[in-house]
This record gives structure tokens, C-alpha cells and sequence, in this order.
């Protein structure tokens, strides 16, 4: 690397100003968060007397513990059952290459670029028709469809790419499909698997269209749509509802951090094959 | 099929399992014809239950979204046949054309800017340091893509009220005559709308693309630089091609998420003041669910889909070429 060392210093200078924008607005609403309730905030002052009891007022407020367990209900719905049936789907057609596949995967490639919006009206009145509205199945049931074309596409990306030998060599010592999906081709599959996990996992927690459309109850939404209603609710009131939005940020933020080698590498990798 | 791939894998985990009966090229070919047809077919099973939940709730209201958008109906009562009535109107009414054209504006925040922001930082960068220094810059970049775009609405529209932080440093270097709402403001609204957008997508971008130019041979640069080409030379010769296909990947995310923007807009504006940050999503919204006309909304739900597609293959096309 022959960079000149202006032009590496011009350089960092930029990523460095990039990384306190990306920061700023958080650091804002917690300056907010920390004022005495009922004063108005100004931009980015820390509070002389720092008032961290807004964020329990906010804690009741926004009914916390039940959103964490209306968000986890709908990920548990949503995430495994999509993982699966798309690695499924994706061993289908990338790998056992069935009959008729190639339509298939076209009708699915369809659903790629599909904006949330163009189908939400139907889907509303086919949950009616279900008497679904206002219950979680109405955002779980429609998300797991609409995640397949992404998920099918990742996993038989996937599926392509490993060589056929490995199964007919397992088939030659008499497995059956279902022994040599699950013995040999998941546990391959496992990084795919789990980056597949993790981008829907988020997806589904942010999901907001389809929470305020189809469930009014914010408590039976995901965490997106309850922060929805909880801005339409204590709007007015900035200090509290900074504090709401920092809580319900909090848990997503818990586990990016733990998980973040692996979010990073899936959200590249989900972008660049997506 | 060459026997020195029948080798290897044999030493994966399907031969470690018992010990194979040494399989010659020659003896799979038919053994896997024998058991091809109905077991192909079999396999079906395998895509059947993704197949079906995708046809049931994405297929099934595709459909219907464009069965409604040829008729005159409000959720209840019955419907008219309009044929092709809601187009024409999706076409020739000026606040629907306005909020089309709204969803282009927002190109311009959050597709180009990131992409250029996030070249410009590649180009100067190069890599990022493996080092801490490098993880954190990594990590904190990537925070707008993990909070729910609701949250990034919320604290945006708290930055740019009249209170906010902007104002504030606007007042602060004495520019407090330009301080305003920044969303409220007829003239500001749809770019303020924007720089969020800007916001979201530009770790994102800048780290795809400070990730892809960590691949190019440095051999080129040394090259380029024999040959005296000066750094913005450099740049179209070198970095501009053989990023191509990461500035795709950024285009395509970031057009589509211009064009189907709902969450941002519906937290920090709720489309006004007027119709001026209203976008086709929102509108999509507001026409079923509030109005009552769905066959409108079905009809410009159409045209979005298309519109996306119309802007996201050309985009493919051309930056996909090399390498497929």
C-alpha cells in the first residue's frame, strides 16, 4: 500500500467523523433521557442531575416485560420454522436438483425485490378471513412466506456449491435422503445456517409494516411496532420517550454486541448475495 | 464427475462414517439413474412446505393485489369493475405523480450519497486496520443496521426538531438563523427525510466497500503509479472497476430501500407537512387502510413492484456482467 501519509490521515479523518455521526443521535437521546421529566430537552446537554429513573418510569410506561415476551413469541414462531423449510427447500433445489426446480426457483426470485407494501393489503383481509387479525399468527405466519425467497436463495446457493460426491458416497452406503440431509448436509451447512438465522432473527424483531397493519394490541407486536405505538402514545412528553426508545433499542443492541463477528459477516455477506 | 473428486470425498464426513465399498465413477453413474426419476419427483417433498407457505400468503395476495387493482371496492361492500381506471389515475393524478417522484428524491440520499461517501472513505482507507481500532470502527458503523428503522426515526426526528441537536450547533457557529424544524418545513422536509436514510445506509455501504477494496491487488495501484497516474486517475482506473460489483450490491439495497421506504417517513413525518415527504409505501398504506380505496392502493402497489424491478435489473445487469 503506497498511500501517501496525507491522503491515510485524510482518510482515517473521514472514518473517524463517519463513526461520530453514526454515534450521535444516540448519545442525543440519552442526554434527553437523562433530563427531569417535564422539561424541555435541548439538543446535546448532559443533565447536571441525571435522572436514570426515567428509564424505569419508561419501563412501565412502554409495559417492557410484556413486549420482550410478545417479540421473543413472534421470533420463536417466525425464525426456526423459516430456517428450516428454507434449508429444506434450498437441499431441494440446489442439491437433489428435482424436476421442474428451475420454475420454482423463478417463482421465488419473483419475490426478491417484492416491497412488503405491495402485498400487505391482501394479506390483511386474507387474515380476516382467517380470523387472524390481532393475534400474533398474523405477522408470523405471512413473515415466514416472505422470507423464503431470500432464505431458499441463500441455502441453495449453498446447496450448489457442495460437490454431489459427498452424497453419493453416503448413498452408497445406503442412506436414505432424509439421513443424508440431516447427518451430512446440515452439519456442512452450519455457517450458512447460522448467518441465515441471525439476518432473519433481526428482520423479524425490526419488523414493523406488518405489526401495525395487522395486530392494533402493541403488546402483542413485535418490538418495532410497539416503539411505533409507544411514540404515538408519549410523543409529547421527549424525555420519556427517549428513555422508551433507548430501552426498547437495548436488547437487539445486547445481543449485536455478543453475537457482532458473526452479525457483521452475515449482514455483508446477505447484502452481497441478496 | 473425475475420480480424484470421488477421492476426496471420501475423506469427508460420509466415508468417515463406515467404510465405503471403493466406488469407481463408472458404478455411481447408473446407480444414481436407477435411483433418479421417483425419487427426484420425491424430492419435492423437500420443497413442498416452503413452496406452499409462499404461494399461500406471497403468491395468493400478489394475485389478489393485482385482481384489486382493477376494481373499485372499499373493504366491504362490492366491487366494481374499473379496468384500468386506478392506473390512469396513478398516472395522471398530480399528488400521487408528486409522491411517486418523492420515492426518486429519496435515491439521492440513500442510494448516492452513501455510495459516494462510502467510495471516497474506501479509496482513502483501503482497509481497515484488523486491529481494535478496526472492530470498533466496524461495529459502531454497523449500528443503524441493527436498530429497528422506527428507533433511527425517533432519534432523527429528535436531532432535527427545533430543539434538537442541529439547531443547537447551528445557534452555536452562529448560524441560528438557518435553525428550523427541519421536518416540519415545507423546503426541508423530504431532505431531512433523506439524510436519514443517509444515515442508515452509509455504514453499511462503506464498510461493503472498504471490505471489497481490501481485495484488489495492491499490484494494480504500484502499477497505475509507474504509469504516473495521479490519485483521481487511480481511482477511475482502478478502484471504479474493480468495485463494480460491490457498488451493485450497495445500489441494489439501497434503491430498494428508497423506493419502499415506509418506516422512517411514517415515524418522523407521517408523509407532510402536506404531501411533501409522503412516499408510495406510505401512501399504499394510508389509501387501504385509511381511505378505503383499495383498488387505488392495489394499483399503485402494483406500480411500485414494477417500479423496483425497473430500477434493480438494469442495476444487476450492469454490474453483474463480469461475473456470470
Amino acid at each position: 500500500m503506497n498511500l501517501s501519509r496525507s491522503e491515510r490521515l485524510t482518510g482515517r479523518v473521514f472514518l473517524i467523523a463517519l463513526v461520530l455521526v453514526t454515534l450521535l443521535p444516540f448519545v442525543s437521546m440519552l442526554s434527553a433521557a437523562l433530563q427531569p421529566r417535564g422539561t424541555v430537552p435541548t439538543g446535546l446537554a448532559w443533565p447536571s442531575d441525571p435522572q436514570w429513573g426515567n428509564f424505569v418510569d419508561a419501563f412501565t410506561a412502554a409495559n417492557m416485560a410484556a413486549l420482550l415476551r410478545s417479540s421473543l413469541l413472534i421470533v420463536v414462531g417466525v425464525v426456526p420454522v423459516s430456517v428450516v423449510i428454507a434449508t429444506m427447500a434450498g437441499f431441494g433445489l440446489g442439491h437433489l436438483r428435482v424436476p421442474g426446480g428451475r420454475f420454482a426457483f423463478g417463482l421465488l426470485l419473483l419475490g426478491l425485490t417484492l416491497p412488503f407494501e405491495a402485498v400487505i393489503t391482501p394479506i390483511y383481509y386474507q387474515m380476516r378471513d382467517f380470523g387472524l387479525l390481532n393475534t400474533r399468527w398474523a405477522i408470523i405466519l405471512p413473515l415466514i412466506a416472505l422470507y423464503m425467497p431470500f432464505g431458499v436463495f441463500w441455502m441453495r446457493a449453498h446447496f450448489s456449491n457442495v460437490p454431489t460426491e459427498l452424497s453419493e458416497a453416503a448413498r452408497m452406503d445406503g442412506s436414505s435422503t432424509w439421513q443424508l440431509f440431516w447427518r451430512i448436509q446440515v452439519p456442512l451447512a452450519r455457517p450458512a445456517i447460522a448467518s441465515l438465522t441471525i439476518l432473519l432473527f433481526l428482520w423479524t424483531w425490526n419488523q414493523f409494516l406488518l405489526a401495525i397493519v395487522l395486530v392494533d394490541d402493541a403488546t402483542k407486536r413485535t418490538m418495532a411496532g410497539a416503539l411505533g405505538a409507544f411514540q404515538g402514545q408519549w410523543g409529547t412528553d421527549l424525555v420519556l420517550l427517549c428513555a422508551g426508545s433507548l430501552l426498547i433499542l437495548t436488547p437487539t443492541l445486547i445481543v449485536f454486541l455478543i453475537f457482532q463477528r458473526q452479525f457483521i459477516k452475515a449482514l455483508l455477506q446477505g447484502s452481497l448475495k441478496g | 464427475m473425475t475420480p480424484a473428486a470421488v477421492g476426496s470425498a471420501r475423506t469427508g464426513p460420509a466415508a468417515t462414517s463406515s467404510s465405503a465399498p471403493p466406488n469407481r465413477p463408472s458404478s455411481v453413474r447408473p446407480h444414481r439413474r436407477r435411483w433418479g426419476r421417483t425419487a427426484r419427483w420425491a424430492g419435492w417433498l423437500w420443497v413442498l412446505p416452503a413452496m406452499i407457505m409462499y404461494a399461500v400468503f406471497v403468491l395468493r395476495p400478489l394475485a389478489l393485489t393485482v385482481q384489486y387493482s382493477f376494481y373499485d371496492w372499499n373493504g366491504i361492500g362490492v366491487a366494481r369493475w374499473a379496468g384500468l381506471d386506478n392506473y390512469l389515475t396513478v398516472f395522471t393524478d398530480s399528488d400521487l405523480l408528486k409522491i411517486i417522484s418523492n420515492a426518486f428524491v429519496l435515491i439521492i440520499f440513500f442510494s448516492l450519497i452513501p455510495v459516494a461517501l462510502g467510495l471516497l472513505v474506501a479509496s482513502l482507507v483501503r482497509r481497515i486496520t484488523a486491529g481494535p481500532f478496526g472492530t470498533v470502527v466496524r461495529t459502531i458503523l454497523f449500528l443503524p443496521q441493527v436498530i429497528p428503522l422506527v428507533a433511527a426515526g425517533i432519534a432523527w426526528s429528535w436531532l432535527l426538531s427545533s430543539n434538537g441537536l442541529v439547531n443547537q450547533a447551528l445557534r452555536a457557529v452562529g448560524l441560528g438563523g438557518l435553525a428550523r424544524a427541519w421536518l416540519g418545513d415545507f423546503d426541508t422536509a423530504l431532505p431531512s427525510v433523506g439524510v436519514i436514510g443517509a444515515w442508515v445506509l452509509l455504514g453499511l455501504c462503506t464498510i461493503l466497500l472498504v471490505t471489497g477494496m481490501s481485495k484488489i491487488d495492491p499490484a494494480l495501484y504500484e502499477a497505475a503509479r509507474i504509469d504516473g497516474a495521479g490519485p483521481v486517475r487511480e481511482f477511475f482506473a482502478v478502484t471504479l472497476p474493480s468495485l463494480r460489483n460491490e457498488i451493485g450490491v450497495c445500489l441494489t439495497v439501497t434503491v430498494i430501500a428508497a423506493l419502499a421506504s415506509f418506516d422512517i417517513v411514517y415515524i418522523s413525518t407521517s408523509g407532510g407537512p402536506g404531501l411533501q415527504t409522503t412516499v408510495p409505501g406510505l401512501e399504499i398504506y394510508r389509501l387501504a387502510f385509511s381511505q378505503r380505496q383499495v383498488g387505488l392502493a392495489s394499483a399503485l402497489a402494483v406500480v411500485l413492484m414494477l417500479l423496483v424491478l425497473a430500477c434493480v435489473l438494469p442495476i444487476q445487469r450492469l454490474t453483474r456482467e463480469g461475473k456470470e
